[in-house]
């Protein structure tokens, strides 16, 4: 069992974003892995050791080849990754990295199985998975919050606006997970050591094979500004007696 | 402009994420529905009604509605030439979008809270950090252009010609897309009002403290004041309440008349979902919460003190 994870190197989602001037994303200093990723690694950490043979490739892009996040994810037990860095992927659209990560699939070779977030923290744009198996001509099993593998089958509760339907694919096949599907482990010591030395294959659009056109993005910001923001009315520190104030707001709107 | 909306439904009736889209659209040009599902003849009047001329109906025959809807889409689209193709930011409209951005290679624009056409040229607005900042994109390059909306970006209403006319669609060849069946189908037991449909929604948060404090504090009351309960993405993770009542970036999007927040601390990715509501309560114990720059009326204090003493004074009431 080949599993290969989608990992997005991701500014701290704790400090609030900036744009650049050119509205591109700010993404200066230390990169970390997407937490939301972390479930897809502790997933494909499972369905290896479950299968008993295989192992975990990591799949990522990221400016300046930016290693840090990935590092945690190999940490975690991932064997090996393949990181595109190219400067002509700055500002890049959903589809223009899906074609990107569908091609490091077809350099992991022998690939069962993709298993990625739903979205990424920074950028949620939330079609990357589908669109990755468009392009290999795969099935999807998108919005997983239970995966099991049978034979040559996925098996996925696939969360619905109501609840969940149970669907199931051959493979290979991309499989999108939701966050809390399973618990990341933490990495041990001995899995950071460990991690310095796996083999990181760094590679450009050009060595996945991919033309300048392939890669060109076909949309343009024309303005941003800030949201108007929401005016924060009265706040009072309960002493005893606030919950008349809320019966009292409630009784001015005629909602009670 | 014609524009396409792909269309979904809960039963028999269009999602009201989908009359929301076509009664924006139908501001913008003519207006027909791509709908996947064996029941289009009686989705296809509430579609009429609100504005769609015309519905091609697609059997999935099994697979995954998305799939099969962008393979039929991509059929379609040359000899029908829509300028724009509408998404609601669901499931399957994130799949159906997706495999058709791929099938005609346009670049999608997601996360959508405005919609603005010129002349020729269309724009998206987007909100992104949150919610904080507000992103105007103009797509260049070929028609269609491919988005998709957040609900309750629009306001849906009634208002257009009465019947729409439902052209069957033949299942596409997915090729090996198909192969993703639905096995069953589960729905999740409610009591009360839909949550996105709610004039009321009071939401629990990790600050009720275990998960069985939610039915005693959140659901009694909403029950109460005839409102949904809702939930932060913390006590969804920690299993507590099923994953339909998150509120938030990942979950539903609420603007009911009154939000009520208890324990919860006002996430961007949670504010993002109930920001739009007409007011806001929020009760927390730590006064430097970031809930309370947006709450309408905010108290200060521990909901396990104040919540008994707001169900025992509206039970008082009646
Ligand atoms: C990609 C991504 C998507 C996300 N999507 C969502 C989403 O859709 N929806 C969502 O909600 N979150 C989402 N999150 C998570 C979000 O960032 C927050 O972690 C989450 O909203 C926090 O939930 P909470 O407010 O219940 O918990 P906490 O942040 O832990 O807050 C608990 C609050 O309870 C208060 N409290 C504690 N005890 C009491 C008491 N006795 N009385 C009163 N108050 C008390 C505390 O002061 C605190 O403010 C997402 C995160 C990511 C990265």
């Amino acid at each position: 069992m080949n599993v290969v994870v989608c990992v997005k190197q991701i500014p701290d989602p704790a400090v609030p974003g900036e744009l650049n001037s050119d509205h591109t994303l700010k993404r200066e200093g230390k990169l970390i892995l997407d937490e939301s990723d972390s479930y897809g690694v502790e997933m494909a950490l499972q369905l290896v050791d479950k299968a008993g043979g295989g192992e975990v490739t990591l799949i990522s892009m990221a400016p300046n080849g930016e290693v840090s996040g990935l590092r945690t994810a190999l940490a975690m037990g991932a064997a090996k990754a393949i990181l595109v860095s190219d400067d002509a992927l700055a500002g890049a659209d959903s589809l223009t990295t899906a074609k990107v990560l569908a091609k490091c699939v077809e350099r992991a070779e022998g690939t069962d199985l993709v298993l990625t977030a739903t979205e990424s923290t920074d950028g949620y744009t939330g079609t990357i998975p589908a669109q990755m198996a468009e392009l290999l001509g795969w099935p999807s099993l998108t919005f997983a919050k239970e995966v099991h593998l049978e034979g040559g089958t996925a098996k996925i509760q696939r969360q619905t606006e109501a609840g969940y339907d149970v669907v199931e694919a051959s493979l290979p096949a991309v499989v999108s997970v939701t966050a809390g599907v399973v618990e990341p482990r933490y990495p041990s010591f001995k899995g950071i050591m460990a991690a310095k030395s796996k083999p990181v294959d760094q590679v450009t659009t050009a060595d996945l094979g991919l033309s300048a056109e392939a890669i060109a993005p076909n949309q343009t910001i024309v303005n941003v500004a800030a949201a108007p923001p929401r005016e924060a009315g009265e706040k009072i520190e309960d002493d005893g007696t606030a919950f008349e104030k809320v019966v009292e707001f409630l009784d001015g709107l005629k909602v009670i | 402009m014609k524009i396409w909306v792909y269309a979904e439904s809960e039963g028999d009736a269009p999602t009201t994420a989908t009359l929301e889209l076509v009664t924006k659209a139908r501001e913008l040009g003519t207006v027909e529905a791509i709908y996947v599902g064996d029941n289009a003849a009686a989705v296809a009047p509430a579609l009429g009604a609100h504005g769609v001329a015309k519905v091609f109906a697609v059997d999935a025959g099994g697979s995954l509605a998305g799939v099969m809807g962008a393979a039929a889409m991509a059929g379609l689209v040359e000899a029908e030439a829509p300028d724009l193709i509408l998404f609601a930011q669901s499931y399957d409209g994130r799949d159906a979008l997706a495999r058709l951005s791929v099938k005609l290679d346009r670049t999608v624009l997601t996360n959508g809270v405005g919609l603005s056409v010129e002349g020729d040229s269309i724009t998206v607005r987007s909100a992104i950090f949150g919610g904080n900042t507000l992103v105007d994109t103009k797509f260049e390059g070929a028609k269609p252009a491919l988005a998709a909306i957040r609900p309750k970006s629009f306001v849906a209403e009634a208002g257009g010609e009465a019947a729409a006319e439902v052209v069957n669609v033949d299942t596409p060849d997915a090729g090996r897309a198909a192969e993703a069946k639905v096995l069953e189908t589960h729905v999740e037991e409610r009591e009360g009002p839909k949550l996105e449909e709610a004039t009321i929604v009071v939401s629990g948060g990790r600050g009720i403290g275990a998960a069985e404090n939610y039915e005693p504090l959140v659901e009694e009351l909403a029950k109460l004041i005839g409102g949904a309960s809702g939930a932060s993405r913390a006590i969804v993770d920690a299993g507590w309440v099923p994953y339909s009542k998150q509120v938030g970036q990942t979950g539903k999007t609420v603007k009911p008349k009154v939000y009520v927040a208890l324990g919860i601390s006002g996430a961007t990715q949670h504010m993002v979902g109930m920001k739009g509501s007409d007011n806001i309560i929020a009760i927390n114990k730590d006064g430097e919460a970031p809930i309370f720059s947006v709450a309408d009326l905010g108290i200060v204090g521990d909901v396990h003190k104040v919540v008994p003493k707001l169900i025992e004074a509206l039970k008082a009431r009646k």
